[in-house]
């Protein structure tokens, strides 16, 4: 936008025309092109994106069960509730958990993988599509194999075959919360499903990386191997690194697909958008109270993506190009 | 680390070293490899079985006899209209692409090209909507669509979708790229900005576009959340919400549902199989900015 040069600039009445250049009707005209572009958006946006958060910021100041239309105001009882709510304040618990455990591990397995198949001298393709095919798997689906199949509770089940054939006894990996195996499963099918994703912004990463970096490291006698990669390639990588561990909170904040396929029906391991859901669209049907917890969730992540704004630098592109 | 010095005082243990170590980066990716694949396998294997082999008492890593007949199984359900809700993802997943990427396009090219007093204003406007991910005001957007009357159809499912600020802000950043030129040329030539943007601009980006369109019928046709709020009528299921309902059905027909995944998911193994290179080529040059 820093193009707003010498032409450019929008006159009140343009159809005056400018010295530069004789217009030709509308068809030149900045103003109108940038809202006839831009228009269908701007309005989509406000309609669907700007009306219902304002609507819901609304709603959640009344006692909305199943009405969007309320009329009992009550101020800040919804936000009360839902903040002294177990379940609510749970689901923030079972995220923060979840996030610890998916965050370092998609992290180093999508670096590690990243990091293998860019010293592959061929089949580096092949490689490469069979660790990003999961992505093409929806959770869903993902979620019917693992719990019908990788992790069934029952005898058939490959995980609990498998560890019969060392003697082991079956494990109810889902229906049980302590143990609490239901964290390998749901960690375990995000992985496979998401690692391919950052590898590939992984890659692209390394292949970024001047060879001479690694040439001069040789000549200053660093070994190829673990003092290259430390003093090398980590530093190298660290703004991938940096976004891809906020793409990650960011998306596991969000997870929903799979808690609810796999433990739909579990009252524990619930995280925030499962509790949202079953407020809001379940049998309770309470609006005034989903919104309050909408509220309270996006608050939340705005400081998130406020800080990854900052990282990745959203709106500086001006100065960038 | 493939840009280890030439060696010079050591060459011969020096690449029987590298074929050591190749050798065994090889067995490793291989490992992975096999582990990434296994839940792939699953679903083959399963899907192509009887179920008293599935639940039999030995593990069978592969059917004794192929069922083929299963292929057309979950078409015949009648508990659930499987048929029915693949032919919603595909209508929802090409209108949803098609829309996004009319939409976001032009305001992202109107956005990066056109200017305009405000432009940086409207801008802004868009960023802040970055800043919420839509799963999480799916309850607000629940709200509207429903006042609308939209529950159980094609609208509700596609037209909120539509407006992506991410989409928008993507294409923004490609096409303050986009070689100024070309469409100066085209200005010169005595084309507006509309003319100039589909004869010129659209043509020369369709790699983009094309990047753009993928990524964009991948997570339709993967959504979740959104159609299972939408769709409370069976007859407005996509095929997500279909699969989601075999795991909570009281009778469990294992050869069924996993044909049914198989099915479900094989457009995009072919979407990944032929578009990969956009595919990849999108998500290295997008990913990251957001």
């Amino acid at each position: 936008m820093s193009t707003t040069t010498t032409r450019g600039i929008a006159r009140p009445a343009p159809a005056k025309g400018s010295q530069a250049r004789p217009r030709r009707g509308l068809r030149g005209n900045p103003t109108f092109n940038f809202w006839l572009f831009t228009g269908p958006f701007l309005i989509g946006l406000v309609i669907f994106v700007f009306v219902p958060i304002g609507w819901s910021i609304w709603l959640s100041f009344f006692d909305a069960r199943f009405t969007v239309t309320p009329s009992n105001f009550i101020g800040f009882d919804n936000y009360k509730t839902v903040l002294t709510d177990p379940n609510f304040t749970g689901s923030l618990v079972t995220f923060t958990v979840f996030a610890a455990f998916i965050v370092p591990t998609t992290w180093a397995l999508s670096l590690s993988l990243a990091l293998l198949v860019h010293r592959l001298r061929f089949m580096r393709a092949f490689f490469r599509s069979v660790f990003f095919l999961p992505t093409a798997c929806s959770y869903v689906a993902a979620s019917l194999i693992w719990k019908m199949s990788l992790f069934n509770g029952v005898r058939f089940g490959l995980a609990n075959t498998v560890i019969g054939w060392f003697g082991a006894d079956q494990v109810a990996w889902l229906a049980n919360p302590s143990p609490p195996w239901y964290w390998l499963v749901i960690v375990t099918l995000r992985l496979w499903l998401q690692a391919g994703f950052y590898m590939i912004l992984f890659l692209a990463a390394l292949q970024n990386i001047p060879s001479e970096l690694y040439e001069a490291a040789s000549i200053d006698g660093a070994k190829p191997g673990w003092q290259t990669f430390r003093y090398i390639t980590l530093p190298q990588l660290r703004a991938t690194s940096t976004a891809v561990i906020l793409l990650l909170l960011v998306a596991a904040y969000q997870a929903f697909d799979e808690f609810f396929n796999l433990m739909g029906k579990a009252t524990w391991g619930q995280p925030p958008l499962v509790i949202l859901y079953k407020t809001a669209i379940g049998v309770n049907q309470d609006y005034g109270q989903g919104s309050a917890g909408a509220v309270i969730l996006t608050l939340l992540i705005c400081v998130v993506t406020l800080f990854q704004g900052k990282i990745m630098g959203f709106g500086r592109g001006e100065e960038s190009k | 680390m493939t840009t280890t010095m030439p060696p010079v005082d050591q060459p011969r243990r020096t690449r029987r070293g590298s074929v050591i170590g190749n050798t065994g980066i090889y067995i490793a990716v291989g490992i992975a490899a096999l582990l990434f694949l296994l839940p792939f396998y699953l679903i083959v294997r399963n899907s192509l079985m009887q179920d008293p082999e599935i639940t039999g008492e030995n593990w069978k890593w592969f059917p004794t006899h192929i069922q083929w007949s299963n292929v057309t199984e979950p078409f015949h359900d009648v508990t659930v209209d499987f048929g029915r809700s693949m032919i919603n993802s595909a209508v929802v997943g090409v209108l949803m692409t098609v829309g996004t990427l009319l939409v976001c396009s032009l305001a992202g090219y109107g956005l990066a090209r056109i200017p305009y007093r405000h432009a940086n204003k409207v801008f802004y406007l868009v960023l802040a909507t970055l800043m919420v991910p839509t799963a999480v005001t799916f309850v607000p957007s629940f709200v509207l669509v429903s006042s609308l009357g939209w529950v159980d159809t094609y609208r509700g499912l596609i037209i909120p979708g539509l407006f992506s600020g991410f989409t928008c802000f993507l294409f923004r950043q490609y096409f303050l790229g986009f070689p100024k030129e070309l469409e100066e040329a085209a200005r010169v030539d005595g084309l507006g900005y509309w003319g100039a943007y589909w004869r010129i601009v659209v043509p020369n980006s369709l790699n983009f576009f094309a990047a753009m369109a993928t990524i964009t019928f991948i997570s339709g046709w993967n959504a979740f959340l959104w159609p299972l709020v939408i769709g409370q009528d069976p007859s407005a299921w996509t095929v997500q919400v279909a699969l989601s309902s075999y795991m909570t059905n009281q009778t469990v027909n294992y050869h069924l549902i996993f044909m049914a995944t198989a099915i479900s998911i094989l457009p995009l193994v072919f979407v990944f199989l032929f578009l990969q290179r956009w595919l990849v080529q999108g998500i290295a040059q997008t990913g990251i900015k957001g």
